[in-house]
């Protein structure tokens, strides 16, 4: 064993080599913990936090809706609800078959669940039964334990206690869909809505979206990588939603839903002062509940495939020709034209000719000598089809303009349609054609392509009664901080301001009078303890779709005319002003003007009573 | 003998332990005791939800350290003795591990002795070293052709053995520690310059072509697939951040979040949190860097260096071949080791099963390396007493 100078060297020099090689092979280590925690630091360190750190949003709840007295129409019930996260799921149609057999589904519920879960972000849970039985949950907590993504959750549920009473009017909310978060997300929104479920759809829960949310919280958590909640780490507590007090008298709504019987149409009632609307009814209805998780498909077929098109605002969207309740908004229009004097007369034989066209009167015998005032009370057709004449389409247009006809009013809810208030200019550009003046004498009795909404005849209507004031009609009076309790009014806003001369309002107010003392209204206004200053009208039904295939008493029934009133009262003080509709309702006084004598009973006779007197 | 005569009882024991704890080399054991010291703080940090995981760690660490004491005290020539059969029972039981081993996580690893379970693997890397160094002792270097096939086939086929388990983590450093032995050996200069550029050459083909050569379908000659996933995954953790990728971009988050001074003992969020895997074994490095930050990795960098320095500082003064070659083998598979694991927890290295030496969770991977540690004193033992002047240190 002896050492060779040779392999002693040569050793040496080979374990030189190697202490060099660790010694650069740390050093390159080195660096590279270096490159990690040096330069590379605060973007690791930003990753860990990532990491760590998860926001766990906390739902604000959301604003109650209530009515001018306090009765609640919409409010948050706590409740337990089945919900499945889809993602957790490997096999969706056992596990809905086991849950089946658990509580039992309907199929309804289940093609509801399928199309919410289609509609769903990656991680969502979805409601598969919401307001569960105590016995449902009873049954369902042995089970979930078995089902993976199954779970019972305590949500706060949106209720509309009254049903499908004014469901136009309420809308519902609804779970939040793929085009809600595009939208949401162009507006810059998205942020506001994380957690969020559901959005308003429709209605006052669409239009007061913002105000009725809130803003939801954080849980600032520290998580493993499991996702297990460690700690908290900071909190932001949600700020609730700011409950509405609306203007609408909801006994009032709920009479004139019942008054309707079944039949379709709209009915609007305002403060003409401030424009507060105390009714806003649309029928018929529809169940907002059986909206807010999902409708269920069948359900949705039903509504939207019916005859009486239950989910169309008829107040808000729904366009009608306003027949003779357009006679005094007309009179007006002669009297600022200046095409005739209050003094002026015709005479009416029940007919009237335009070259050797004879538009016919609604009395065939005709009223004989008839001025601007009889022209109102007694509806007299010929009056109007010569008064269009010689004043020209675009000179209506111009002096019915102002009362806001053809134009969305401003009302505080989304969707309002403007309908049509037709001039040359409007024909030329809608069908491009020349306006003919055969098309005029119609337009003077409120029908032709006249087509306005309920809503903007109860608006005109009201700016009669109010001196000429065109208010900004109201369905929400106050918006209440609910950990205050602070409320805030929302001022009457008043469009324009209609410089009507005194005497033509008193001329048009008492020929509105006269009619339901003696005109078309006396029948169905006699005895009323108030002085009531109302204009029957019935307007035309042109066709029914083509492709509508009924049998032959439901077709007859839809050929009927519109019945129309428009009212006021009292007439020296008034304190709501309507317009109503009733569809294929036959005349005016047939149907509309009972309906507008029900609500003008209940607010100044029954409210009064009560001591629920309108300011 | 007049002082060993003179203390009788406890003083006698004292004298005793004195003179056993003087012959241990002393550099290398305070560098293992601060070695000791991180493991323990790295170990009870990644561990301290399970308090019995942590107390049977420091019964490794005292296991190793028994063994080590114990086998500083062992003359080097003795050891010499031990090759063969040492050897040659590693080499059976992989023999038997191949034909009768258990299975798990689709390798064949381990060998049920009825008693209990071993890694005969694990034994190769003591007795690897200890037969090549030995062969070339006797042989008195490398000197004919027959002593070159010798030394390769006693090289190769445990290895190939380890390899076919499959464990490329085990594969590697008993490799390594052979080829150490080779190397220092005189193995020539050409061969190690010829096979070191093809490497590199290699590595540089597949970081410029790793897209292709990483896409699916594609099989690499030698390699198991989940071995060429692992390299995939290496070269771009990105590929596939939620699967393979994700325990290396989780590892260098951990690292990289430590910063300069770490975020404090008890306070790594990226390993208390769970989101670093292994984090007692093989990734223990990612939570102790994530806590004490670049400076805590370098002070456990700088005991490695020391002691795998100081081994190589012993070698030199070894009186015999087989000591020199022996110590300056085991010191660089230490470095093999450190280096392999830090530089997979730092995304530089695919992830192959290899623990951070002396810091690391493991019994068994302690044991060897208390038993290496010991084999390093022993020579240094030897150094001390036998060569009275001589020595390569010089």
């Amino acid at each position: 064993m002896e050492f060779s100078g040779r392999s002693s060297s040569e050793f040496r020099q080979r374990a030189s080599v190697a202490a060099f090689f660790v010694a650069l092979a740390m050093i390159g280590l080195s660096l590279r913990f270096a490159q990690l925690q040096v330069w590379q630091h605060e973007d690791h360190a930003a990753r860990a936090d990532e990491n760590r750190m998860a926001l766990l949003p906390i739902q604000a709840p959301r604003g109650r809706i209530l009515d001018r007295y306090g009765t609640v129409l919409a409010r948050n019930d706590a409740g337990f609800s089945l919900e499945i996260e889809p993602f957790q799921v490997d096999n969706l149609n056992g596990t809905l078959e086991k849950v089946s057999n658990t509580i039992g589904l309907r199929p309804a519920e289940i093609s509801r669940f399928r199309r919410a879960a289609a509609e769903a972000r990656r991680f969502d849970s979805i409601p598969l039964k919401t307001k569960l039985s105590d016995e449902e949950v009873a049954k369902l907590v042995t089970r979930v334990a078995d089902l993976p993504g199954v779970n019972i959750q305590q949500r706060s549920i949106r209720s509309y206690p009254f049903e499908s009473s004014s469901s136009h009017l309420l809308g519902h909310i609804g779970r939040v869909s793929r085009a809600d978060r595009e939208r949401l997300e162009d507006a810059g929104l998205s942020d506001d809505y994380l957690g969020v479920t559901h959005i308003g759809k429709l209605g006052i829960e669409k239009s007061y979206e913002p105000v009725l949310k809130g803003q939801p919280g954080f849980q600032k958590i520290e998580v493993t990588a499991s996702g297990r909640l460690v700690r908290e780490l900071g909190l932001k507590a949600p700020e609730p939603g700011k409950n509405l007090h609306l203007a609408i008298d909801f006994g009032l709504q709920q009479k004139v839903e019942e008054a309707y019987k079944g039949r379709r149409g709209a009915l609007v009632a305002m403060v003409p002062k401030t424009g507060e609307v105390l009714a806003f009814v649309s029928q018929p209805n529809f169940d907002p509940n059986a909206f807010v998780d999902g409708v269920d498909p069948d359900l949705w077929a039903e509504l939207n495939n019916s005859l009486d098109v239950p989910l169309l605002n008829r107040a808000l969207r729904g366009i009608y020709p306003p027949g003779s309740t357009y006679k005094p908004f007309m009179a007006i229009a002669a009297l600022a034209s200046g095409a005739r004097k209050p003094e002026d007369t015709i005479q009416d034989p029940g007919y009237f000719m335009l070259g050797n066209h004879r538009f016919r009167d609604s009395r065939p015998e005709g009223h004989g000598r008839v001025d601007l005032k009889k022209s109102i009370v007694v509806s007299s057709d010929t009056y109007y089809y010569k008064l269009a004449v010689d004043m020209g389409v675009d000179n209506i247009f111009k002096h019915i303009t102002p009362f806001g006809f053809g134009r969305t009013t401003g009302i505080d809810m989304e969707g309002e349609t403007a309908g049509i208030l037709p001039s040359s200019e409007w024909k030329m550009k809608r069908f491009g054609k020349e306006w003919l003046t055969g098309e005029t004498p119609s337009i003077g009795i409120g029908q032709g392509y006249n087509a306005f909404t309920i809503l903007q005849l109860a608006r005109a209507t009201a700016a009669l009664a109010n001196g000429g004031k065109l208010m900004k009609p109201r369905l929400v009076k106050a918006i209440e901080d609910p950990s205050t309790g602070n409320l805030i009014d929302m001022p009457p806003e008043v469009e324009t301001h209609l410089k009507i001369p005194e005497d033509w309002l008193t001329l048009v107010r008492e020929a509105m009078i006269e009619v339901n003392m003696s005109g078309t209204g006396a029948r169905v206004m006699a005895g009323t303890p108030y002085k009531v200053a109302g204009k029957t009208g019935t307007s035309q039904v042109f066709s029914i779709k083509q492709n509508e295939t009924y049998n032959a008493d439901r077709i007859a029934e839809r050929l009927r005319d519109h019945s129309l009133y428009v009212a006021f009262a009292p007439a020296e003080d008034p304190k709501v002003a309507l317009a109503v509709i009733v569809e294929n309702g036959g005349f005016g006084a047939a149907a509309a003007a009972p309906l507008a004598r029900q609500v003008m009973d209940y607010l100044l006779v029954e409210r009064v009573k009560e001591g629920r007197a309108l300011p | 003998m007049n002082d060993r005569q003179a203390h009788v009882g406890w003083r006698a024991a004292r004298f005793w332990a004195r003179q056993r704890f003087m012959a241990l080399d002393q550099p290398l054991f305070f560098i293992f005791c601060g070695l000791v010291g991180l493991s323990l703080l790295a170990v009870y940090s990644a561990s301290h939800h399970d308090p019995d995981r942590f107390l049977s760690h420091v019964r490794n660490l005292a296991l190793a350290a028994t063994i080590m004491f114990v086998l500083a005290q062992v003359p080097a020539n003795w050891l010499q003795k031990t090759a063969i059969p040492l050897y040659s029972m590693g080499l059976v039981l992989l023999i038997a591990v191949e034909l009768f081993g258990d299975t798990s996580k689709g390798a064949t690893r381990w060998l049920d002795l009825g008693i209990t379970r071993i890694q005969p693997s694990e034994i190769m890397k003591i007795a690897m070293p200890l037969m090549l160094a030995w062969v070339v002792h006797q042989r008195d270097g490398l000197k004919t052709p027959a002593d070159w096939v010798l030394i390769s086939v006693l090289l190769l086929i445990p290895v190939s053995l380890i390899l076919r388990q499959p464990d490329l983590g085990t594969a590697i450093l008993v490799a390594a520690s052979g080829i150490f032995v080779i190397y220092l050996a005189g193995l020539p200069w050409r061969l190690i310059i010829a096979v070191t550029g093809t490497g590199v050459f290699l590595i540089g083909l597949l970081v410029l072509f790793g897209d292709q050569a990483c896409a699916p379908g594609v099989d690499w000659p030698g390699l198991r697939e989940y071995q060429r996933q692992r390299v995939c995954t290496l070269l771009d953790p990105t590929r596939d951040p939620l699967g393979k990728g994700f325990h290396i971009l989780q590892s260098m988050i951990a690292v990289g979040s430590g910063g300069i001074w770490g975020k404090g003992w008890l306070n790594g969020t990226q390993a208390q949190l769970d989101f670093i895997p292994e984090r007692e074994t093989d990734f223990i490095f990612s939570g102790f860097a994530e806590e004490f930050g670049f400076l805590g990795a370098l002070l456990l960098t700088s005991l490695y260096i020391g002691l795998i320095l100081r081994g190589l500082w012993v070698s030199l003064g070894a009186p015999t071949i087989f000591g020199r070659l022996l110590a300056a083998s085991i010191a660089l598979t230490t470095f093999t080791y450190a280096f392999v694991n830090l530089g997979m927890v730092t995304g530089l290295l695919p992830v192959v099963g290899v623990p951070l030496p002396f810091v690391s969770y493991g019994g068994t991977a302690m044991v060897t390396l208390g038993v290496g540690m010991g084999l390093i004193m022993s020579v240094a033992r030897d150094r001390s007493r036998m060569t009275q002047g001589f020595s390569l240190q010089g």
